[in-house]
């Protein structure tokens, strides 16, 4: 695959290495210090960071006002944003936006129901969706044209990536919808946090089957467990999320102060587990609110040190 | 046809507590069929706040007449030699015939007696659910029959998102979600392939978003 931005992330992939993204939450308040302390504590070992965009509709920082906090450090931010909250316009605008800031990453989400969040009573918008948001970057950024038709001075030039859930029903149309979103522009998919290794892999080898390995770089999403009753709330509470018993058993089997270090050495297990799986091209960290975890998971996966890239 | 939910009798009685002479005004369509708005419902909610007065020591007559419909001038005018002796009327019709009755009969405030909810189907004897949205632009052809717009609570076009979860949606574990419903009817119809193709962006001016709509048909204009 050629590259065709700026990006980081795209120039390490493109390279061969096993590439390492991990995620800062936004905080409920405007300090910048909030967003630029986690990314302190991380940014040595992964390739660049994903900010997620008022994730379980819960109100935050804005994504791109913190991509930019990151930007103005140095790291390399994934701006990530939803199709819930923003009409075409204000997607566009995003985007330049971003863009006037070289931004170089994006992932594109219909995001979470806002009945999850702290405003259950409002409107969604879901004008596109995260299909139709690939498309959208990739006609202002390869043909410089707005939706509208018009011309863009100084287009985007942004790796655009999509997520994607091999847990999630039905299971037969898991590869079909990674195929559509290929088709639709997803140079790089962050999937959801694997657990159940064994579905990951059937999943992975149908991918492969189809050739969608070559198309698209896809990183494995590892999520470290803090305790048995995370695995649990996972399990049971998070909709698309597969936590298989004997994980959650291996937690709740492990005394009440070891759990963390138990869910850190899952974490760890599963990466090396993964790395051999054919078509993984690297690995997204998402440590929530734990932050501060990333750089020993790196460390003791043997992903550090990260590439350096001129 | 239109699917309406009762309106709490709080709400009504907070609209007409001071009147003296009240109308309830029933429709025999959508209303009727849903059981909202129809003969029976308006005997129910005329019962209702003929207690309620007496209850607080007031005189009020409350009368009960149900039309045809509502949202066409010629059931309308049945009531014009009547409507302007009242000082409330209560409408159990839609929102539209709610609106019909406030735009012909001027001197009289109309209340409205249901809450208007989506367009549907009775699935059981107490069950409405939602079918469609009314988006102006038919997409059921290469859905397979069901609509993303009115049925995925994300309406996604392109789905499923991965909230689905052994076929219902994220947000209850009671609905179905569409897509899994759509994709089941692909497969039935041996049409999957076209799981495949991406829906394109939808052109939303003919929904809401386009402001009020109008459908002008000259050829059957008299």
């Amino acid at each position: 695959m050629s590259v065709k931005t700026p990006s980081k992330l795209e120039k390490i992939l493109s390279e061969g290495h096993l590439s390492v993204t991990s995620e800062c939450g936004p905080p409920r308040g405007s300090d910048p210090d909030a967003i630029k302390e986690k990314a302190k504590l991380i940014k040595d070992y992964v390739d660049a960071v994903n900010i997620t965009d008022n994730q379980t509709s819960v109100t935050r920082m804005s994504s791109l006002a913190a991509c930019i906090h990151l930007k103005l450090m140095g790291v390399e931010p994934v701006l990530q944003m939803v199709t819930r909250d923003r009409n075409r316009i204000a997607i566009q605008s995003d985007i330049l936006g971003a863009a006037s800031f070289d931004i170089f990453n994006m992932l594109c989400l219909s995001g979470d129901h806002q009945s999850f969040g702290d405003c259950p009573q409002g409107q969604n918008v879901h004008d596109l969706d995260s299909m139709q948001l690939l498309q959208t970057v990739h006609l202002m950024r390869d043909e410089s044209k707005f939706l509208g038709g018009a011309d863009i001075k100084r287009p985007p030039r942004m790796f655009v990536g999509a997520a994607a859930n091999p847990f999630a029903d039905p299971f037969e149309i898991r590869t079909p919808r990674l195929a559509k979103k290929v088709a639709a522009g997803a140079e790089f998919i962050q999937t959801q946090c694997i657990y159940n290794v064994d579905k990951f892999v059937e999943w992975m080898k149908l991918v492969c089957d189809r050739g969608l390995h070559e198309q698209t770089y896809i990183l494995a999403g590892v999520t470290p467990l803090k305790s048995a009753g995370m695995a649990k709330f996972m399990k049971n509470r998070v909709p698309g999320m597969d936590v298989p018993d004997d994980v959650v058993k291996r937690m709740a089997d492990t005394p009440k102060e070891k759990q963390p270090e138990e869910g850190i050495n899952i974490c760890i297990e599963t990466i090396e587990r993964l790395k051999s799986v054919e078509g993984v091209k690297g690995f997204h960290i998402m440590a929530i609110e734990w932050e501060e975890k990333v750089p020993g998971i790196v460390e003791r996966a043997g992903l550090y040190p990260r590439p350096k890239i001129d | 046809m239109i699917v309406a939910d009762k309106k709490p009798v709080e709400e009504i009685i907070e609209f007409v507590k001071d009147n003296k002479k009240i109308l309830i005004l029933g429709c025999n369509e959508c209303v009727t069929v849903c059981e909202a708005g129809g003969k029976k419902e308006v005997g129910v909610l005329a019962s209702t706040l003929r207690m309620y007065f007496l209850n607080q020591g007031k005189e009020a007559k409350i009368d009960e007449i149900t039309l045809e419909r509502q949202c066409d001038h010629e059931y309308l005018e049945e009531i014009r030699d009547v409507a302007d002796e009242y000082d409330a009327i209560v409408s159990l019709a839609c929102g539209v015939g709610v609106q019909f009755m406030a735009e012909k009969y001027h001197s009289v405030p109309i209340y409205p007696g249901v809450n208007t909810c989506f367009l549907g189907a009775t699935e059981e004897r107490g069950l409405w659910t939602e079918r469609c949205q009314a988006c102006g632009n038919c997409m059921l052809g290469i859905t397979g029959g069901i609509c993303p717009v009115s049925r995925c609570a994300k309406r996604i076009l392109n789905g499923p998102c991965g909230g689905s979860s052994k076929g219902k949606c994220e947000i209850n574990k009671d609905l179905d979600c569409a897509w899994q419903l759509i994709i089941d009817r692909l497969k039935a119809l041996d049409r999957l392939d076209d799981y495949e193709k991406i829906c394109p962006i939808k052109d939303w001016s003919t929904d809401r978003a386009g402001g009020p709509r109008k459908v002008v048909r000259e050829d059957v204009q008299i």
